[in-house]
């Protein structure tokens, strides 16, 4: 909502300046969004008197000008053909922002003269494109008077951002209102006379609305005016509007515009000569249609309210006029229109239309309803006054919407509720101040909130109202302390998320976080199909396909992320997400979850590691896996790997880690032909752990538990046995651990070998077992016992052979 | 001491002394005081003579033997030191060669944010509470007071999904949340007061521009009792942001406003400065919009099953993302979640940088 200071003017009196002024707005709840004061743009421009012109000694077309600012007579190189001895002109000093060429203007030196300023054109000013010679100013104009002041440009433009409660605040006189309660001033008296009529309406209005549509237009007024003179507005008028940017038309169109932004009164004017027969407002019907004023063309429904004649559609109630009735250069008699439109249908049916309009605006709001009649009496006058023409007697079809309540009110909820000790005589003053009436006294009041004010509905709006008056800043503030020292506030999933987080970017991963949605063709690469349910979780209204689908994990978004990196030659990157995976709609459907890819290289090379800039493999991506396991106690021994991971997963280089029944987390390289077809550069892998599935541990207190450590030296042993390639390692490491529980404490492979000197389909497996004594040191007859037993076991169980 | 004897002394001290290595020094040594040594046999010799002669022949040979020991040690430490110097010669290396890498992992600031607000209104005594991102229109919308049709619902611009039909009326309308108050909805619906929580978490609207992204996250604060006031909402978000933005006298500012399920509703402000083109939150002249919030509308607490007569108090919302940026000097909302390395290097976290509130919120 746009407005001049001397607009509110014509409301308010008020010795506020305007700092004080935006300052109030903003405190009452209207927050003051920009001032754009011209005359602080127009400082330097000031009238000047031209002591002498003469023509440049070494340029024809230019001359030399001797200019009298008041201050001092300053030498100035000027161009334009009108600039001459003994005229006033508008005067720019070295150093002014020109707005119209967007420069800055500096002393020069034309053509051996010197040039400290300039005498402005009104193109330079911004204000026309009229470039043809310089300002001229009349002579009886005092030298520095502002160039703002004698273009009347010193009226600054206040800009609102209005809460979509403060309907009341959408023309000036309510702001003006607010501000005089809020102490800024006193609200000016409006003019509200009736015109009498001299004569019956020959145009009659009629309300055909269905009973339960009947709100859709509760108040219907008309008037007939004859004889008027439409053209071009008064230029105070035409000012005016410019002012906040609306352009004028014609008189009576900007008559209610001025109606609409300065009493937030929206109207309608009709050519009554094109009306057939009288006015009614009715429901409109299925397939209808509307040329309206703003040129396009609307195709109706049966809900919207539309005002019509008995030819059809003339405007949609509300919201826009229809050309066929509108008003041109040649109407001589009009048919001016007040009524009241309900919010909520005129905000349905403009979103449908997608109309937005100063009328719409206003009334899906909520308009004051009371004010109808002084409304269409104002409007009359503006129009006699301006287009001259005689009125009619009103017409009237309803009665207007049920606005008057009482509200019970306690006054002390000021204090207990809004936290503001204000007295009650201060409480009463403030309410009246905003036009609410208070009924009862004592500790239970009756408010009646004036007809304008719509939004005010229970106890809390009233608090709301005194203690906006009384100032919030007002209000002693005091801290919400806590009970004690800080107690556990996590959740057991944000707990999880803060850890596996820690865990992933001490791994060297980087955290993402990426959109929560994906193009439903890759989220169905990744298990979102139709028979998975996929369609229940497609958004209905995306901003693009690429964005449609509630992602099942966010391995797309990271590989995507990964390769945007490496087309812009940051490859190799190590990136990881926690966050929700969506499988279905119900709240226990969404997934907490880590995700994780590491793409193409592990690293760059390097001088002092071999092999550091090797391809991510698989164990890249179960170590991640395992380190987000780790930090909820899970450790690698405690879960079982199989080998069924999704098809997103390249089948032979992929794992799923369970804890009993739950699958905990999958890992592994992705599928070469997935990552085909999301266009990303192979090979990537990675993992995804379900934080949800983790079973909580068990709580034990804080004691870590006694540290039992031996006094013995552990043993270590190696073994290289032979077996077929397709014997897992774990079948070894377990086979081993076996032999004796107690005594085995660990066993690490430490090499594979496949390849030159080893037979075709088998392959080496070095381990190292780590024998920890408990009781005494191990003869090594002893220890010969134990390798003995492993070699014989491992090569029962596992058909190796020990390598010679 | 005899003459001999003082000259046997020099003459193996000055051995020990032109020992110019280890080897030699040894040599020296076992020539004085090894097995076959010049004073070891001299030693031999003792019992061969008288007692008054043993005596003090013997002592001073104790004393020969003890400084030629002391020779030989310090010998010895000087010789090392040369030998050790001259390995260390042989050994240098090209130091400006770089060391074996680590990657370095970084936390994004979104979470780092989160860690730092939920730390901060832990020491208010709150807790954290969860909802789900897949919402509905009752909660939503209906509990906290938009009534249908109202502007301020198309204000949001949802995103929709299919209807649940296994759900009843407003609950089968799915939607992404608009906001986290749908947390508040869960929340009350399921606790009896005091409440005291904050929630955190992803948001959607639909609208992408220049400040605009359909995903962004949003924390979220509840307080309901028998006598919390505006004073307290005043009060808890001052301190909060002050600890947050590490501002110990940051102005703040409180103007009214409005959203449906506050009443009174109010719009925060803190103090900033633009001086130099650059934001600095603090005392300065302008003035920058934080936060939504207001008294808990009493139609949302009736909503909830709840005594509006009975209980009240204050609820708040903030955009993670702009809090973030202002604190962080991030320019653009849509980086956060673009997954650029360099951006993630410069705006990230270590994973030892945690947030610590007992030196403010910094870790």
């Amino acid at each position: 909502m746009k407005f001049t200071l001397s607009w509110l003017k014509d409301h308010l009196d008020t010795a506020k300046t305007l700092s004080e002024l935006t300052a109030g707005l903003t405190a009452l709840g209207l927050e003051v969004e920009g001032v754009d004061d011209p005359a602080a743009k127009f400082a330097p421009f000031k009238v000047a008197h031209v002591v002498s012109a003469e023509k440049h000694p070494d340029a024809d077309r230019l001359r030399v000008c001797k200019v009298d600012t008041g201050h001092e007579v300053i030498q100035v190189v000027c161009g334009a053909p009108n600039a001459r001895t003994g005229m006033k002109a508008v005067f720019a000093p070295d150093g002014s922002y020109i707005p119209g060429t967007d420069t800055v203007l500096k002393k020069g030196v034309i053509r051996g003269q010197a040039s400290n300023g300039m005498l402005v054109s009104e193109k330079e000013m911004g204000l026309s494109d009229n470039h043809d010679g310089i300002i001229e100013v009349a002579s009886d104009v005092a030298i520095g008077t502002p160039f703002a002041q004698l273009f009347g440009l010193d009226d600054p433009v206040i800009e609102i951002k209005l809460t979509p409660n403060r309907a009341d605040c959408a023309g000036v006189r309510g702001i003006a209102r607010d501000l005089a309660a809020g102490g800024h001033g006193t609200l000016k008296p409006l003019k509200t006379e009736p015109v009498k009529g001299t004569f019956k309406s020959p145009i009659g209005v009629d309300l055909k609305l269905p009973g339960d549509a009947a709100s859709a237009c509760s108040l219907f007024l008309g008037r007939y005016i004859k004889g008027v003179k439409n053209g071009p507005s008064p230029d105070w008028l035409q000012k005016k509007l410019k002012s906040v940017g609306l352009r004028p038309i014609s008189v009576l169109v900007d008559i209610t515009n001025l109606m609409t932004i300065d009493l937030n009164r929206p109207l309608h004017v009709f050519d009554a000569d094109k009306v057939k027969g009288n006015i009614q407002v009715r429901l409109a019907k299925n397939g209808e249609t509307l040329a309206a004023l703003n040129d396009k063309s609307y195709t109706l429904t049966e809900n919207m309210t539309a005002v019509c004649d008995s030819t059809g559609v003339l405007g949609l109630g509300g919201i826009i006029g229809g050309v066929s009735t509108g008003c041109t250069d040649e109407t001589v008699n009009v048919f001016l229109e007040a009524a009241y439109f309900d919010p909520l249908r005129t905000a349905r049916t403009g979103r449908a239309l997608q109309i937005e309009s100063d009328a719409r605006y206003r009334f899906e709001r909520g308009i004051d309803p009371q004010f109808t009649h002084d409304g269409i009496e104002i409007a009359t006058r503006l129009i006699l006054d301006l287009c001259g023409g005689e009125a009619s007697d009103v017409v009237q079809a309803g009665t207007g919407p049920a606005w008057q309540r009482t509200i019970a009110f306690r006054p002390e909820r000021t204090k207990t509720l809004g936290g503001a000790d204000v007295p009650v005589s201060e409480q009463e003053k403030i309410l009246g101040s905003l036009g609410f009436k208070v009924e009862a006294k004592g500790s239970k009041w009756t408010v009646i909130p004036p007809s304008w004010r719509g939004d005010v509905e229970g106890e809390a709006d009233i608090v709301e109202e005194i203690t906006r008056v009384f100032g919030f800043d007002n209000i002693p503030a005091v801290s919400v302390l806590a009970d004690g020292v800080t107690h556990a506030a996590e959740t057991a999933r944000g707990h999880a998320t803060r850890r596996a987080r820690a865990a992933l970017a001490a791994r060297g991963m980087k955290e993402c976080v990426t959109w929560s949605f994906m193009h439903h063709d890759h989220a169905a690469l990744f298990g979102a199909n139709d028979e998975q349910g996929a369609a229940a979780l497609r958004l209905s209204n995306p901003i693009s396909a690429d964005w449609d689908q509630m992602r099942p994990t966010a391995l797309p978004n990271l590989l995507s992320a990964a390769q945007r990196n490496a087309d812009r030659g940051f490859g190799g990157a190590a990136l990881f997400e926690v966050g929700p995976a969506f499988a279905g709609v119900k709240p226990d459907q969404q997934k907490n979850m880590a995700f994780g890819i590491r793409h193409v290289t592990a690293g760059h090379r390097h001088w002092a590691v071999a092999n550091n800039a090797r391809h991510v493999d698989v164990w890249d991506a179960k170590a991640d896996a395992l380190a987000v396991l780790e930090t909820f106690g899970v450790g690698a021994s405690s879960v079982q790997l199989t080998r069924e991971a999704p098809d997103w997963y390249h089948p032979g280089r992929s794992g799923v880690l369970r804890q009993g029944p739950n699958v905990v987390a999958q890992f592994g390289e992705l599928h070469p032909g997935v990552l085909t077809a999301l266009k990303i550069d192979g090979p990537a892998v990675g993992f995804e752990v379900f934080l949800d599935a983790i079973p909580a541990a068990k709580k034990k207190g804080t004691a870590k538990g006694a540290l039992v450590l031996s006094a013995l030296q552990p043993v270590k042993r190696d073994f290289a046995f032979i077996v077929d390639v397709a014997v897992e390692a774990d079948a070894l490491v377990k086979t081993i651990k076996l032999v004796d529980r107690a005594l085995i404490t660990a066993v690490d492979v430490f090499d594979v070998y496949m390849g030159k000197g080893m037979d075709p389909g088998k392959k080496s497996v070095a381990l190292s077992v780590t024998l920890q004594p408990v009781e005494k040191t191990l003869t090594d007859v002893e220890i010969e016992g134990v390798a003995k037993k492993i070699v014989e076991t491992v090569v029962a169980k596992t058909g190796a052979s020990l390598r010679g | 001491m005899t003459n001999a004897l003082s000259s046997i002394k020099d003459e193996l001290i000055k051995l020990v002394e032109a020992a110019n290595d280890l080897g030699s020094l040894e040599a020296a040594r076992v020539g004085a005081l090894g097995k076959k040594g010049k004073i070891t046999e001299l030693l031999k010799t003792l019992g061969t003579l008288d007692p008054e002669t043993r005596k003090t022949q013997g002592a001073e040979l104790n004393v020969i033997r003890d400084q030629i020991a002391g020779a030989i040690d310090a010998k010895e430490a000087t010789l090392k030191a040369q030998e050790l110097h001259a390995r260390l010669q042989t050994e240098t290396v090209d130091v400006t060669l770089s060391p074996r890498p680590v990657s370095k992992g970084k936390i994004h600031p979104i979470s780092q944010t989160i860690e730092e607000i939920t730390g901060i209104f832990a020491s208010m005594g709150f807790s954290v509470a969860e909802g789900p991102d897949i919402e509905d229109d009752f909660h939503n919308f209906t509990a906290l007071n938009f009534p249908p049709g109202h502007p301020a619902r198309e204000m949001h611009d949802t995103f929709y999904l299919p209807d649940d039909k296994s759900e009843q009326g407003e609950h089968q309308k799915k939607l992404l949340r608009t906001h986290t108050s749908t947390v508040q909805i869960r929340h009350m619906l399921k606790n009896k007061p005091p409440i005291k929580i904050i929630c955190y978490g992803r948001v959607y609207r639909s609208d992408y521009d220049m400040t605009h992204t359909p995903m962004f996250h949003q924390v979220e604060g509840l307080v309901i009792d028998r006598a919390i006031h505006m004073g307290h909402l005043k009060g808890c978000l001052a301190d909060f942001c002050k600890a947050f933005f590490e501002v110990n006298d940051l102005p703040t500012r409180f103007r009214p406003s409005y959203f449906p399920f506050t009443e009174p509703s109010a719009e925060m402000d803190v103090g900033c400065s633009w001086e130099g083109g650059t934001l600095k939150i603090g005392a300065g002249k302008s003035w920058l919009e934080i936060l939504g919030s207001g008294m808990v509308h009493p139609n949302v607490i009736r909503n909830c099953g709840l005594d509006p007569d009975e209980w009240q108090g204050f609820a708040f919302g903030a955009g993670l993302d702009r809090l973030t940026m202002l604190k962080y000097g991030i320019p653009d909302l849509r980086s956060m979640f673009d997954g650029d390395t360099r951006w993630v290097d410069h705006f990230g976290f270590d994973p030892a940088d945690r947030p610590n509130l007992a030196n403010g919120v910094k870790s």
